[in-house]
């Protein structure tokens, strides 16, 4: 299944960005394959807004799960209506080492 | 005449100018204000009477489900994020939405169409009998403040004398209560803040190409700075109020000098006067 973790730069050992619609890049696994896409983040320096916007496109890649630091009000009922679970991911470390906690299951679900 | 009172700086006195300046032209004119500091309107408070209230409503979009194919374009479209197609559902952000109508535009299926959503007022009222206040008030939380705003011009729209009570700043309410005038009055104090919000003011007038002078508030009598700087804005000085504990218990209980002091009711109608020669009505 594909998901999506946030970070500041591309690539699995970029640094985990803690900001859901603000990342710089959104990086897109297929967990079965740990196949990785790294996507610039057009919305990033946006005005207001952005989370809906930013919801709606990592929809549309077909994620399943999201795994980021924060987000906005507006991203996450957007995200509730989509049924798309995001989970917290704290600390600065990598994307590599965020997708491990996300497939050891232990990372708290974000509300 | 259509004069805006605005400032850049806020705290500066607009509202005191803006309802002296009222005050003191309905002894020979009939005289129509306008609140259009949406967000904080004051101008009221000077005037206490009872006011009808019309709602200000903004287009929202609503979905018909049955014609949406969830194809996305609206999404697309919608830079406030106010509409987002999310798997099944087209999902909407009232509150963000700006109104333009764009993503009825683009639906290819004819699915959207305009709903609509109160995010404010207009109140009028007629507090003497040659005056006539309207404000405008946007809701709690809402975005659309230039919105208001225009509503409360248009119910003003065509009177001879309209004075209109700038919001602070120089963002998009200010602009839309500068559209379509024919003076400004810009109103400063005589602090290093005070100084630099007034070029800013200035510089924004100056895009709509308005005849402006000034007034100092709440003058120590050391203006020097300020004075330098109006001469090179090319902006007149028309008007310096002191600094005076008299003319603050006035204010503080909700009196105006122009109404409780003769000589100061005089120097409004001269600085009318002095604004309309700036601007070339005589």
């Amino acid at each position: 299944m594909m998901i999506c973790i946030t970070a500041q730069a591309p690539g699995l050992d970029a640094p985990v960005e803690p900001r859901f619609a603000r990342a710089p890049f959104f990086i897109f696994i297929e967990t079965g394959t740990g196949e990785a896409h790294s996507v610039a983040n057009a919305l990033c320096g946006g005005p207001g807004g952005i989370g809906p916007r930013a919801v709606q496109f990592v929809v549309e890649y077909g994620v399943e799960a999201l795994v980021t630091g924060r987000m906005g009000e507006h991203a996450v009922r957007a995200l509730r209506a989509a049924g798309i679970p995001a989970y917290a991911f704290a600390g600065e470390s990598t994307v590599a080492d965020a997708l491990e906690a996300y497939r050891s299951g232990t990372l708290p679900e974000l509300s | 005449m259509r004069l805006v009172v605005a400032s850049g700086k806020g705290g500066t006195g607009k509202t005191t100018v803006a309802a002296n300046l009222a005050h003191a032209l309905t002894r020979s004119r009939e005289v129509v204000t306008v609140d259009c500091d949406v967000e904080a309107p004051n101008l009221h408070l000077f005037f206490p009477s009872p006011s009808r209230e019309v709602p200000v409503r903004t287009p929202v979009p609503a979905v018909d489900r049955d014609r949406c194919t969830l194809c996305g374009a609206c999404g697309h479209f919608c830079r406030f994020g106010a509409i987002s197609v999310l798997r099944s559902e087209v999902f909407l952000f009232p509150e963000l939405c700006h109104g333009c109508g764009g993503c009825g535009y683009v639906c290819p299926e004819g699915a959207i169409r305009d709903d609509h959503r109160t995010i404010g007022s207009v109140r009028c009222s007629r507090p003497a009998p040659s005056l006539t206040l309207i404000g405008g008030a946007l809701n709690e939380g809402e975005v659309q403040a230039p919105a208001v705003v225009r509503h409360a011009k248009r119910l003003a729209a065509g009177a001879p004398l309209i004075i209109y009570d700038a919001p602070p700043g120089i963002g998009c309410t200010v602009i839309e209560t500068l559209k379509g005038v024919d003076a400004c009055l810009l109103v400063t104090e005589s602090t290093p803040f005070g100084v630099h919000d007034l070029a800013l003011a200035a510089a924004v007038v100056r895009q709509f190409g308005l005849p402006t002078g000034v007034v100092i508030n709440r003058s120590d009598g050391e203006d020097g700075e300020t004075r330098r700087a109006c001469r090179e804005l090319e902006l007149p000085v028309l008007m310096t109020i002191p600094f005076d504990r008299e003319i603050a218990a006035v204010q503080n209980r909700g009196g105006l000098i122009s109404r409780e002091y003769e000589g100061w009711n005089r120097r409004f109608s001269t600085l009318f006067e002095d604004v309309c020669r700036v601007g070339g009505e005589t």
